[in-house]
Parts: structure tokens; C-alpha cells; sequence
């Protein structure tokens, strides 16, 4: 399969972005640097492309009861232009998806997707939708989007619109607005722990938008931003990854955001494993640790104890903010409470951890 | 891209400099910027020996960890110690003071295997590998 191009593909070129492919399509995983991206969104702000993220229209007399079945969230608790973040399970727990839920009205919500599992949640969705009176539209093509993150985001975004950004609470949206002279929505949304915008726009004005946006940012510092620093801001805020912390083998308790599953709403799928796993604790959860010998834990490596193997890392990192060598594991639910000791098996190595509370990084302020 | 012409070189990306029996090795310029920001450097243990071709070192960027192979055989008589607490030497220095090994060597006749500058920077200009 080719690799796809995002509608800012020669925009990334442009400005020296170095090309990976990552879930099926052409980005950037860095500009200048990882860890100085990493940097400028903590402190200043950076611009990040993530028109490769999936969208699809929900619209419909029944679109309410269709997303109540679909999701974990309580959708029925959402009003008008508000944003809420829902995990999407299978029957048996196991999580098709994490995404976002936008509600325009009771009889339609926008979805964003993860980029990687466009198709299969919309198999999902469609096949969920049967018995439903509701109408799916795949938007995924038709939608870029960009994601203006960081301490001055507001400032910089305020420039470009007559917008009231201040009176736009933390996942709340505003369904239409001018950007830079462009019709767009724009969330107060974001997968980096700082405040920030996504901004929705139509492919053919992204390339110019993201233009009148680095420029109004360039007095404060903003920078454009790679796929390698929107993970390292998304692990130390400890913000699940799908394939990582979540998947279809890992149910949202187990990932430890059980808060986002609403058990007082009626059925939906996944309840029972999920009710059944809420009550009496899940068998495994993921914890988030600090390695207190040398080295770096990744992805996949064990997670021992008395040289028994009780886990496995989901993500691990260098920790640009904190300095720290850090990581989440999915492992025995005995094993994840705050203080317990364990050992990250890195080259053969048993290298000592320790569990730490997470998020590894809150952000100061609102 | 920084080639020095009196190192010399592996197609692996390690630079070598040869001073009598002892050769001190790092990895080149070229090595550190596909890397990207280097935040771990794992170092072989003092007087252990190493065989040409062998991984005797790990070289851990953000998102990519790299073996990094011995370019001749010998014995790790020094380590570059100050990598253990500033890895991003290596990017910053990685001819001078982001060294990573002196090894004595076991087999001079290795040597001749390496590439010099120029045969080097054919290798990247061909593509690196």
C-alpha cells in the first residue's frame, strides 16, 4: 500500500520537516528536534498536522441512542458544542477505539477518529448502526485539521479570529467560525497536556491556514511541530495511545480510564465485562513507572518481579519536561500501585522501577 | 556533513582514530543526525572485549535505539564516562568529546577493512548503506 499524503505534505517539505511514514501516511516526526519541539509546546507553542485523523458524521432521529450503544461515555450528559473523549469497546471489553465526540445537536455529533483504525471503526460503526435510525457519513477525506498547542496558543489564534477564544472552555467547540478569513471549527482541544485548538478545515485551505498561523505565532515563539513530539507530550501528560496503552485486547479500565466509562446510562457494549472488571478491579492495569537504574524502557519490553514476568511496557521514553526515564506498563494489577518496586528487562538486563503516580506532567494554570 | 579526513571509517557509521595500538571510536556526524537528539548511551563494561562486526554499545535517541558495532576487535581500556550524564555530547561533539569507547586493539590487519574519508562520504552519497 502507498503511503498517503496529508493536504500539508509539501508544507512539511517546506519547512524542513523529516519525512517517516506512520499509520499509512507521509509526516513529519520532527523539524528542528524532538526534544526543543518538545520544549516549545511546554512553554510557547507549536503547530502540529494531524489532517491524517479519521472524521465521521453522525446525524440522525436516533443518533443519540446509536452513540449511548456505540461508546462508554455518557453522551446523553454532553450539551450543545461540547466535546467529550470516549473510548469504543467490543462486546468482551476489548477497545475498538478511543476518539472524540463532538455534539453540533441531539441529532448530530462529529467523530474523530485514530487515523490508523479509520476503516475498522467504520466497519464498526456501520455494522452497529443497523438497527439504528441514523445516517454515517465518512468525512475523513473532506477534513484537515490542525492542532495549535501550547501556553500562547490562545494569544497566537486570537490574532487570526473574532472568535471570543477566552469564553471557549477546556473541550468545548465552536461549530463555525472564520480563521484567517476561512470558515472552520475550532475545539479547545488537544493531545499534548497543554491548553490548545484543533482546528477543522477543508483540505484545500489547510496548507494557507496553517501559513497565516505561523506567522501570527512567529513573535511568540511557535514553532511547527512532529509526530515525535506530539508522543513524548502525550505519554508525560499520560494520555492514552491506541495499539499502546489501549487496544482491542485491552479494555479502558485496564488502561486505567475507567472514569470514561459510564455504567449509569444503560446498556452499551462492553458493559458487562466492563461493569464486572469496574466492581471487583481488573485483573491487570497500566501503571506508570520511573526507572531508578540506567536505561530506557520501550515499548514491548517485559516487566519483571522475582524473575517472573508480570507485565509489559506500553510506552516508555526519555521524559523531556521531567529528565526522568519513565514509562507506562500494562502488568498484573497486585504489581501497579504507587511505590512498588519491579524491573524493566532491557537487553537482558534487569534494570530497577518504580511505580509513580501518573500523569507524569499536569500542566500549571488552566 | 562533517567528515574528518584522518579518522577513518565503518559502513556501519562509526569513525575510528588510530594512534598506535590504541583506537578511539564514536559514531560519525552523519550517525548523530539521523539519530536525532540522543538521550542514553549505554556503555560496555571496562576490559571486556569486543570482536569486529559484534554491537558493544547502545546508542538511544527519543525514538530509536542503535547498536552500535565495533568497527576492529580488541579490549575496552577507557570509557567516555561523561556520556552516562550528558548523552547529548554525542550529537553536539560526536568527533571530539562525544567518544564512546578506546579499545586496544587485537588485530592491526583489521584496520585495512575501514573506509577512509573519501570512500566514506562516497558510501553516503550513495545513499549511507
Amino acid at each position: 500500500m502507498t503511503a498517503r499524503k496529508t493536504p500539508l505534505y509539501e508544507t512539511h517539505v517546506k519547512y524542513g520537516g523529516k519525512i517517516v511514514e506512520f499509520g499509512g501516511w507521509l509526516l513529519p516526526v520532527q523539524y528542528a528536534g524532538i526534544l526543543d519541539e518538545h520544549k516549545a509546546v511546554r512553554e510557547k507553542a507549536g503547530l502540529f498536522d494531524v489532517s491524517h485523523m479519521g472524521e465521521v458524521l453522525v446525524k440522525g432521529p436516533e443518533a443519540l441512542e446509536f452513540l449511548q450503544k456505540l461508546v462508554t461515555n455518557d453522551v446523553a450528559s454532553m450539551t450543545d458544542n461540547k466535546v467529550q473523549y470516549t473510548p469504543m469497546c467490543y462486546p468482551d471489553g476489548g477497545t475498538v477505539d478511543d476518539l472524540l465526540i463532538y455534539k453540533r445537536n441531539n441529532q448530530e455529533y462529529f467523530l474523530v477518529i485514530n487515523a490508523a483504525n479509520i476503516e475498522k471503526d467504520w466497519n464498526w460503526m456501520k455494522e452497529n448502526s443497523i438497527e439504528f435510525d441514523v445516517e454515517l457519513t465518512n468525512l475523513s477525506d473532506e477534513t484537515a485539521e490542525l492542532a495549535l498547542q501550547g501556553p500562547l496558543a490562545e494569544t497566537i489564534l486570537r490574532k487570526l479570529t473574532e472568535a471570543p477564544l477566552e469564553q471557549l472552555g477546556y473541550y468545548w467547540f465552536t461549530p463555525e467560525v472564520l480563521v484567517a478569513g476561512k470558515p472552520v471549527m475550532v475545539s479547545r482541544t488537544g493531545y499534548t497536556g497543554e491548553d490548545g485548538f484543533e482546528v477543522y478545515c477543508r483540505p484545500d485551505e489547510a496548507a494557507y491556514l496553517w501559513e497565516a498561523i505561523m506567522e501570527a505565532g512567529q513573535p511568540y515563539g511557535l514553532v511547527p511541530t512532529g509526530l515525535g513530539c506530539r508522543d513524548t507530550l502525550r505519554f508525560e501528560a499520560a494520555l492514552p495511545l491506541y495499539g499502546h496503552e489501549l487496544s482491542a485486547a485491552i479494555s479502558p479500565i485496564e488502561a486505567g480510564i475507567g472514569k470514561f466509562v459510564s455504567l449509569d446510562k444503560g446498556d452499551f457494549n462492553g458493559r458487562a465485562v466492563l461493569d464486572e472488571q469496574k466492581q471487583s478491579g481488573p485483573r491487570r492495569k497500566v501503571a506508570g513507572f520511573v526507572l531508578t537504574g540506567r536505561g530506557i524502557a520501550r515499548a514491548g519490553y517485559p516487566v519483571v518481579y522475582e524473575g517472573r514476568q508480570i507485565g509489559t511496557v506500553t510506552t516508555g521514553s526519555y521524559a523531556p519536561t521531567l529528565e526522568q526515564n519513565i514509562g507506562l506498563a500494562l502488568v498484573e494489577a497486585e504489581y501497579a500501585k504507587v511505590g512498588q518496586s519491579f524491573a524493566v528487562e532491557i537487553r537482558g538486563k534487569n534494570i530497577p522501577a518504580e511505580v509513580i503516580k501518573k500523569p507524569f506532567y499536569h500542566r500549571k494554570g488552566k | 556533513m562533517n567528515i574528518p579526513q584522518e579518522l577513518k571509517y565503518s559502513k556501519d557509521h562509526e569513525w575510528v582514530k588510530v594512534e598506535g595500538s590504541k583506537v578511539t571510536i564514536g559514531i560519525t556526524d552523519y550517525a548523530q543526525s539521523q539519530l536525532g537528539d540522543v538521550v542514553f548511551v549505554e556503555l560496555p563494561e571496562l576490559g571486556s572485549e569486543v570482536a569486529a562486526g559484534a554491537g558493544f554499545s547502545v546508542v538511544e535517541s527519543v525514538k530509536a535505539v542503535s547498536d552500535i558495532y565495533a568497527p576492529v576487535s580488541g579490549k575496552v581500556i577507557e570509557i567516555n564516562e561523561a556520556l552516562a550524564d550528558a548523552p547529548e555530547i554525542v550529537n553536539q561533539s560526536p568527533y571530539d568529546e562525544g567518544w564512546i569507547v578506546v579499545l586496544e586493539i587485537s588485530d592491526p590487519a583489521e584496520l585495512n577493512e575501514l573506509l577512509d574519508s573519501g570512500a566514506y562520504a562516497q558510501l553516503l552519497a550513495e545513499g549511507g548503506h
